[in-house]
């Protein structure tokens, strides 16, 4: 079987507050990563990073972030992704 | 302590003025990002994984009441209500917003602190001995000399576009404390003939080529420093390597062209500039800083309230026998405050613990902070008949862990959990090492071990100079963590050698529990540390033991 290209999503920080965004469907930012549009392919997702990323007075830092596609949205594929959709993942004491 | 001048007052908030001026037109469009970034850099603002990140400099380690209690309202009103004291000494926010950065920097200036030089290539933040000024073992206290590094290289004109960052440690102890073989330049204190002069050690560094510091002079008299330092940042400045950002630091241009030639080059620049610093200045400046250092101890109150508490409460007793260090005057301590609570996030205070400590080191200490590379808190003079009462407030605010030296005072960098450039997390494994143990009743038994731990190549961990290093690393997705033993961050300085394979996530914690039960096994008694036994029997026997490998396979 041909390797598949996965699917993406477009993420970044909010240039103001820093907080961790994804573009959404109605081509808005969130903070909830099951909001975010999913991109099958690289001619739809490449065009919409660029799109993206010149929208400079809103984000800092987008990129493409590779995920699995699930009924409850988008699943990161990589740890790295977990951590920024969900936070520091160690024991706080601290109030979040 | 030194108080900043009308000269560093008007500076800081020139700079702050400007920084504010640069978000706007940032936030107006005015900036892009890619003109604005190096910037934001020059003032300490990184851009984290969850969010911006403000490193504030503590400038060799060294923090006042009110400094410490303006660190504690700025992590309350602009941040999570803590901060993250780092290897480097200083303390970093984790979540603020750009737009109040410039209110953040302007809440720091009003108390003498700032961000600048915290990033970037150029001279960082002079790290120092954090018993310094208070120690048994020091020839003299290094931070006046610190002070006068940190006013020439602040803002020199020569040093801003560096080919990579640098960093600088210094020591007035034969004991070092300030691992100054690990930096791009280690000053160590030493006389000769009754003159107090500096070793000055280059070319050590961490990272993904490790390299131990190399002897450019043995003797370098006092007053010569600011030249001699010149010299050698002027020589690293044309020689250093920009066309790599991996092999640009001065330990690789020292490995690349030799010692002997980066000393004839920096001997010769030496001769150049020397005539322009007049011996005289430095030293009148000195020692009017020197003064502001000098602390005039006390004794209020008889030391029985000491012996009595020792007698009476056995966790006062083992906390005093962990956390306290002998102080050049008999009646006075050296408090390290724990920030390792088993399971906590080391280095990590919260706004009531920073100024717990500001308020303990008002009435106790002298009015004395200091932040160790160790990522623990410092109360350099406190009288012994007020340990008890020092204790007490400690333990009333979940500082009086007494663990200092032992395995769960593990320094660890960020890691995935916070920074952008890392490749796996370090803050749980540091937390599960500790807890774990913790629950085994094992570590008085084990007795003093360093364990360090870096989340990418980068080392801010230390992990080459870790007993026990371990780095986590991206191996195909999975986080895998490499484990080195045997490395020294002390006088005897040395890089640890790795074991072979990594270990997953969740194999870590028994991985370290397989190398200490080995050593419990092998040592030779309590009296020889899992250091001691490792010079003693070398890699082997602990791969074994790790792998669990039969002993005929170990070799």
């Amino acid at each position: 079987m041909a390797e598949q290209t996965p699917a993406t999503v477009v993420t970044g920080n909010a240039l103001r507050s820093g907080k961790v965004v994804w573009l959404t469907t109605s081509d808005d930012w969130s903070h909830e990563m099951r909001a975010a549009r999913v991109f099958l392919s690289t001619t739809e997702a490449e065009p919409a990073l660029a799109r993206a990323q010149a929208r400079a007075g809103e984000v800092v830092g987008c990129y493409l972030a590779d995920v699995r596609p699930t009924p409850q949205g988008p699943e990161p594929l990589h740890f790295r992704e977990v951590f920024r959709r969900d936070g520091p993942s160690h024991a706080a004491r601290i109030p979040a | 302590m030194y108080a900043y001048t009308d000269f560093d007052t008007a500076f800081l908030t020139e700079r702050n003025r400007q920084f504010r001026a640069q978000v706007a037109r940032r936030l107006d469009g005015s900036l892009t990002e890619e003109e604005f970034r190096p910037l934001r850099l020059m003032n300490g603002l990184y851009l984290q994984l969850h969010a911006y990140m403000l490193r504030v400099a503590v400038p060799y380690g060294s923090l006042n009441p009110a400094q410490l209690r303006a660190l504690a309202d700025i992590a309350e009103r602009w941040d999570r209500g803590y901060g993250h004291f780092t290897t480097r000494q200083n303390i970093q926010f984790n979540w603020p917003a750009l737009t109040d950065v410039p209110d953040m920097l302007d809440a720091l200036a009003k108390v003498g602190l700032h961000a600048i030089q915290t990033s970037g290539n150029t001279v960082r933040n002079v790290t120092s001995d954090h018993f310094a000024g208070a120690a048994a073992d020091e020839i003299a206290d290094p931070r006046p000399w610190a002070e006068l590094i940190r006013q020439w290289s602040t803002d020199h004109p020569e040093f801003q576009f560096l080919p990579r960052k640098f960093k600088i440690a210094i020591t007035g102890s034969p004991r070092d404390r300030a691992v100054t073989r690990a930096h791009d330049i280690g000053l160590r204190m030493v006389t000769l003939d009754g003159a107090a002069g500096f070793e000055v050690i280059v070319g050590g560094g961490l990272g993904r080529t490790p390299m131990l510091g190399k002897v450019i002079r043995s003797f370098l008299p006092a007053s010569e420093l600011l030249p001699y330092l010149e010299a050698i940042l002027s020589t690293y400045n044309l020689l250093g390597r920009r066309d790599n950002k991996h092999k640009a630091r001065i330990k690789i241009a020292v490995h690349e062209n030799g010692l002997e030639a980066v000393r004839d080059l920096v001997e010769a620049r030496f001769a150049e500039i020397r005539p322009d610093f007049d011996p005289a200045v430095a030293d009148a400046e000195l020692d009017r800083i020197a003064a502001q250092f000098r602390v005039p101890l006390r004794r209020s109150v008889p030391d029985t309230p000491y012996s009595d508490a020792r007698a009476a409460s056995p966790v006062f007793r083992a906390w005093a026998d962990t956390n306290l260090h002998p102080h050049r005057d008999p009646g006075h301590a050296i408090v390290t405050i724990s920030l390792k609570a088993h399971g906590a996030s080391p280095g990590d205070a919260t706004s009531a613990q920073m100024r717990a400590v500001a308020d303990l080191a008002e009435r106790f200490g002298y009015g004395e902070i200091r932040v160790s590379h160790e990522q623990n808190l410092v109360l350099p003079h406190v009288e012994l008949g007020n340990l008890p009462l020092v204790w007490q407030q400690l333990k009333a605010h979940g500082l009086a862990t007494a663990n200092v030296g032992l395995l769960s005072d593990i320094i660890a960098c960020p890691g995935m959990d916070y920074c952008a450039l890392a490749t796996a997390r370090s803050i749980p494994v540091a937390q599960e090492i500790a807890t774990h143990f913790e629950r085994l009743k094992l570590e008085h038994d084990i007795g003093p071990l360093k364990i360090k731990i870096s989340g990418c190549i980068n080392a801010c961990g230390h992990h080459h100079v870790g007993h026990i290093g371990i780095l986590g690393l991206d191996r195909a997705g999975v986080e895998t963590y490499q484990i080195t033993l045997g490395g020294d961050g002390s006088e005897d300085a040395a890089l640890g050698a790795r074991t072979g394979p990594g270990f997953a996530y969740d194999q870590i914690v028994p991985a370290i529990e397989r190398i200490l039960q080995a050593y419990l096994r092998l040592r030779e008694g309590r009296d020889e540390t899992f250091l001691q036994a490792y010079r003693r029997l070398g890699l082997s026997p602990f791969q074994a033991a790790l792998y669990e490998l039969d002993s005929a396979n170990a070799a």
